[in-house]
């Protein structure tokens, strides 16, 4: 039977539909930030971003960009009506503090232990940038990871240990993926739900590590 | 008559030494005080150590210091960007050293030198390349990574208003990492759009009190919109 992956945006639907009302959150650059599109109206979820800002709003319309209101990806964005801004170090005491309820990331490697790698594929002419990625990781009450289930080369990003360098240690508690969405727990690897048509014998084939049902 | 207030960008940094450690607030463009770092090119201090959360983006203020070649050592987050192509040949042709700290240690650790602690222990960065070879501890049954705080010689910020005792306020998402670098340098120098007199500033949204602050001045606004 055949079946069909999640676009970036149905993965972006499946992340919103866990965030509830009233969390505080850190969506990371990249594809985490598709979450903010598809976070229902009416619910009410203050986004934090790391440069220092709470109750941060969608991007500007054209023309009414203020180079002084960016994100981490350090594109232009609006302050919701009861936003705040703040400086760095009280920035990151919202992280590292435990003040944020949920932080999605993207990853190239997330293992069966909760070990996060998304900094750095440690090649060794790569320029080193870590940005808030450790902070994150460790800081909110619960780190999502949001990441295509499969490198370009076809080779499962869930695996037993990570072969990239580490951004944080046991930190990742749910990943979502373009297959299925799991769950990490001192038990292991859970998977919560899979696409259509994809049998659980399949995805357990292809994530390469063993996954429990619900 | 207490006058923290300077007539020209040239006078407010008088005296740099060649070898200070500089933080230069900003986050990308926002908050970059790209005017004092101009003014830093001109007064020619070299050897320098540059504390920054980024490594200069395009051809001016920090890029523009990296390629005159005045800094030897740059302590940063996250210096790789689009446009950071001065920082990436520097970097690349051994030109230039990199102490990469992951975001929320740097300002914790300017932080600490701002309040006077010695040293501190944070999750962040433990069990990864980032920590090795620092102290660890375990503490109520999670591990940490042992810190030491960030001191600078001098201060480079962005602020929006300031008055003639260095009080300042901010705007925006600018404010990043001016209000935690004006305390961990013994000369801070803010450059602001405005000068007030005392007292026009509502003591209540004062960010950075005058204290932490020896040196304010006026620049010019280029334009509300100011490119990252």
């Amino acid at each position: 039977m055949s079946y069909i992956r999640r676009t970036r945006d149905e993965m972006a639907a499946r992340v919103a539909r866990d965030i509830p009302e009233g969390a505080y959150v850190n969506l990371g650059i990249g594809l985490p930030t598709l979450v903010a599109n598809h976070l229902p109206r009416g619910r009410e979820i203050f986004l934090h971003s790391e440069n220092g800002i709470l109750g941060m709003g969608p991007a500007p319309a054209k023309g009414e960009e203020d180079w002084d209101l960016i994100n981490a990806g350090k594109q232009p964005v609006t302050l919701l009506p009861g936003g705040a801004f703040f400086h760095h170090a009280d920035s990151f005491a919202m992280m590292r503090g435990g003040h944020l309820d949920i932080c999605v990331l993207g990853a190239f490697q997330v293992a069966v232990n909760g070990d996060l790698a998304n900094w750095s594929t440690g090649a060794p002419d790569a320029i080193p940038a870590v940005g808030g990625a450790m902070d994150l990781a460790v800081g909110a009450k619960s780190t999502y990871v949001m990441m295509e289930h499969q490198t370009k080369a076809g080779e499962s990003k869930i695996v037993e240990r990570c072969t990239y360098p580490l951004t944080g240690v046991g930190c990742v508690k749910r990943v979502y993926t373009d297959l299925a969405t799991l769950a990490i727990g001192p038990h292991g690897v859970t998977a919560l739900d899979w696409v259509d048509g994809l049998q659980f014998d399949e995805l357990v084939r292809i994530s390469g590590v063993p996954l429990r049902e619900p | 008559m207490i006058n923290k207030l300077y007539a020209s960008v040239a006078d407010a940094l008088a005296g740099v030494p060649d070898g200070a450690t500089v933080m230069t607030g900003g986050f990308g463009g926002a908050g970059m005080p790209n005017e004092l770092i101009d003014g830093l090119i001109e007064q020619g201090a070299r050897d320098l150590v540059i504390v920054n959360n980024n490594a200069g983006n395009g051809e001016q203020g920090l890029a523009a210091l990296l390629k005159a070649g005045r800094v030897r050592k740059i302590i940063c987050s996250f210096p790789r960007q689009a446009d950071s192509h001065h920082f990436d040949s520097l970097y690349r042709a051994g030109k230039l050293e990199l102490e990469l700290v992951p975001q929320g240690n740097l300002a914790e650790r300017i932080r600490a030198a701002g309040a006077g602690v010695g040293a501190f222990f944070t999750p962040t960065g433990y069990g990864t390349d980032l920590a090795k070879g620092k102290e660890t501890r375990e503490i109520n049954g999670r591990m940490y990574v042992l810190e030491y705080p960030i001191h600078a010689d001098v201060a480079l910020i962005k602020a929006e208003r300031g008055d003639r005792w260095g009080n300042l306020t901010y705007r925006k998402a600018a404010r990043n990492f001016g209000p935690i670098m004006a305390t961990a340098a013994k000369c801070t120098i803010a450059q602001v759009f405005e000068t007030v007199e005392l007292g026009a500033l509502d003591p209540e949204v004062v960010v950075t009190p005058g204290i932490f602050v020896k040196r304010v001045v006026k620049v010019a606004r280029q334009g509300a919109m100011e490119a990252a």
